[in-house]
């Protein structure tokens, strides 16, 4: 790494040329600065994806020794209703838990964007339930859906709405805890769109209040398009943490009752560890892992695609 | 009058924004700092009257707590430290030397899900015989760190100017010189949002520690967790409990908040 091919300047001698600077040999000496990254990634990252693959082509219990069965666990789980159905919830939590931060923290971040008293107190508080430990707040908000004692019930009562039964009834508990994921998730989307903002020029607007527009047609025309670039980032973003999402699930309900909020990736941690079923789980993880890879592909290509037309 | 009410309806959304993480928070505080009776009161007390201490005290006397924080420290520190070590240099190289489809990698390490690294790593330590030991969390606490340490060091090293190295190296300096003396002091307000975040994700981590932590090896958050399916409803005790552990990481938000802001739009993904 101390090796280099310039010569010392000694006395008087002249720089070399522009393009000498430039000479091939800087390139393979940047990549001994990654070597021990390399190292270090392809044993905790690449190991474990290759080792998956391996792994989901065998029937292995965790104790035992793996048998080769092919393409068996894939075949297996489209038979598995538990499956099928994980997938379902794992659709149903994902398009709520990136509609709606999208449209809440598009509307934080207009809101953000002003100037008003207080602003910087007032933007630490809403980003803080962002970086705010998941487990710890789960936790908290297990407390507050008791159906009996649980302040969000009593809140509610003093409005006038009757009692919910929140993550207790199959029929509430994904859209509760897309709620918890709401409160979680939607300052990031705040501060990617307020990214955005930021960079706006300020001339459309001077000239479309001289020529009448209002505040809508503003936002929908000038504010909207200039702004889509980020938001597609934000929904690529949400998309796939949606789809990542475990901590607060598997805390506050663990799947239940039943499997009403059984997604993929809570289905994924009990094949694994409560069931002991590596080979199986490690199916699930390759499934996964290409639904992860084939969304992002697929956002990112429509962002490059979707020049907003205004 | 129009202007009025426009500006009401203004600050109206401003408290509509904020109230949930207000109301959540300040609910945290509320059964942390309350006794028992108050806590399964209905309807609910909401200002701790008197407000008590002794679920703070029980978290300490109780729960081994002190342990926990402590296994906290060291895999979070651990991770962090080798993280900045090694993420460092390799997001320089990274960057200078234009290594696109390496920088690729890092980010689909970002974007897969850490619980699937986990049953190939499990399998692993148990065969070395390092399952529930300090050591395991911290490697494995290495998948967070180090991708998101890299990718941003790549965005800061990338804005640091050519020339200034290269007029280093005319003078004699080695690449290494370069980029010790040159490259990395301009890049040093990534090394700390790089630091910070990597801090942030490590802390909060929560699936690691419940498969690979050991009774003595647990971090914070899976150590509550734990203390949740053991205890029946013990509220106050509980609530200390997860206001304590997020409390670090609340506190690096509020002092590190511009950085935090800059980081994350530099293109950070949060890790899960």
């Amino acid at each position: 790494m101390t090796a280099t091919t310039l010569p010392p300047v000694v006395g008087a001698e002249p720089a070399p040329p522009a393009s000498a600077r430039h000479s091939v040999d800087f390139t393979p000496r940047y990549w001994l600065f990654a070597a021990p990254a390399v190292v270090v990634i392809a044993a905790v990252i690449v190991f474990p994806w290759i080792f998956t693959l391996y792994m989901s082509g065998h029937d292995w219990k965790i104790g035992g020794g793996p048998e080769f069965v092919g393409l068996q666990n894939y075949a297996e789980l489209f038979r598995d209703s538990r499956f099928l159905e994980s997938m379902g919830h794992t659709l149903y939590f994902t398009v709520l838990a990136v509609v709606l931060p999208i449209l809440f923290g598009t509307a934080a971040a207009l809101v953000f964007h002003r100037d008003f008293p207080l602003r910087g107190l007032l933007r630490t508080i809403f980003v803080m339930p962002m970086m705010a430990t998941p487990v710890a707040i789960a936790l908290v908000w297990t407390m507050m859906f008791h159906p009996q004692l649980g302040v969000l019930n009593y809140l509610l009562s003093l409005v006038g709405i009757g009692p919910q039964e929140w993550v207790y009834a199959p029929g509430t508990v994904i859209p509760t805890l897309v709620m918890v994921e709401v409160w979680h998730w939607t300052p990031l989307v705040m501060l990617i769109v307020l990214g955005g903002l930021a960079g706006l020029p300020s001339e459309p607007y001077e000239s479309a209040r001289i020529d009448g527009a209002s505040d809508w047609q503003m936002f929908r025309h000038i504010t909207l398009p200039l702004v889509w670039p980020f938001i597609m980032v934000a929904v690529v973003i949400r998309t796939i943490d949606a789809l990542k999402a475990f901590d607060t699930i598997f805390v506050i309900t663990q799947g239940g009752p039943g499997t009403a909020s059984e997604t993929l990736n809570i289905f994924l941690y009990l094949q694994a560890f409560q069931f002991y079923k590596i080979g199986y789980a490690s199916a699930v993880v390759v499934i996964f892992f290409a639904i992860v890879i084939l969304l992002s592909l697929l956002l990112l290509y429509a962002r490059q695609k979707s020049k907003w037309n205004a | 009058m129009r202007r009025l009410l426009k500006k009401a309806g203004f600050y109206l959304s401003v408290l509509v924004l904020v109230s949930p993480a207000i109301l959540v928070f300040l609910w945290m505080l509320s059964l942390s700092f309350k006794n028992e009776l108050d806590n399964t009161a209905f309807p609910p007390v909401f200002i701790p009257n008197p407000p008590v201490l002794s679920n703070y005290l029980d978290v300490f006397a109780k729960n081994n707590f002190a342990l926990y924080l402590w296994n906290s420290v060291l895999v979070t520190g651990g991770a962090v430290l080798i993280g900045l070590l090694v993420g460092v240099p390799a997001g320089y190289g990274i960057a200078r030397g234009k290594a696109a489809k390496f920088a690729i990698l890092i980010l689909i390490a970002r974007m897969t899900p850490a619980l699937s690294y986990l049953i190939p790593l499990f399998l692993l330590f148990q065969m070395i015989g390092l399952v529930g030991s300090i050591t395991a969390l911290v490697i494995t606490h290495l998948v967070i760190t180090i991708p998101i340490i890299v990718w941003i060091m790549i965005g800061y090293f990338e804005n640091v100017p050519l020339e200034l190295e290269q007029a280093a190296r005319i003078d004699g300096a080695t690449t290494w010189q370069a980029f010790r003396y040159v490259a990395l002091p301009l890049a040093k307000p990534g090394i700390v949002i790089g630091g910070i975040l990597a801090f942030i994700f490590s802390w909060n981590n929560f699936i690691f520690s419940v498969v690979l932590g050991g009774k003595n090896s647990r971090t914070l958050p899976s150590a509550v967790y734990n203390s949740l399916t053991f205890e029946q409803i013990s509220w106050g005790p509980l609530a200390a409990a997860a206001l304590l552990v997020t409390l670090p990481v609340l506190l690096v938000t509020v002092v590190a908040q511009r950085q935090i802001v800059a980081g994350l739009s530099a293109g950070g993904l949060k890790d899960g």
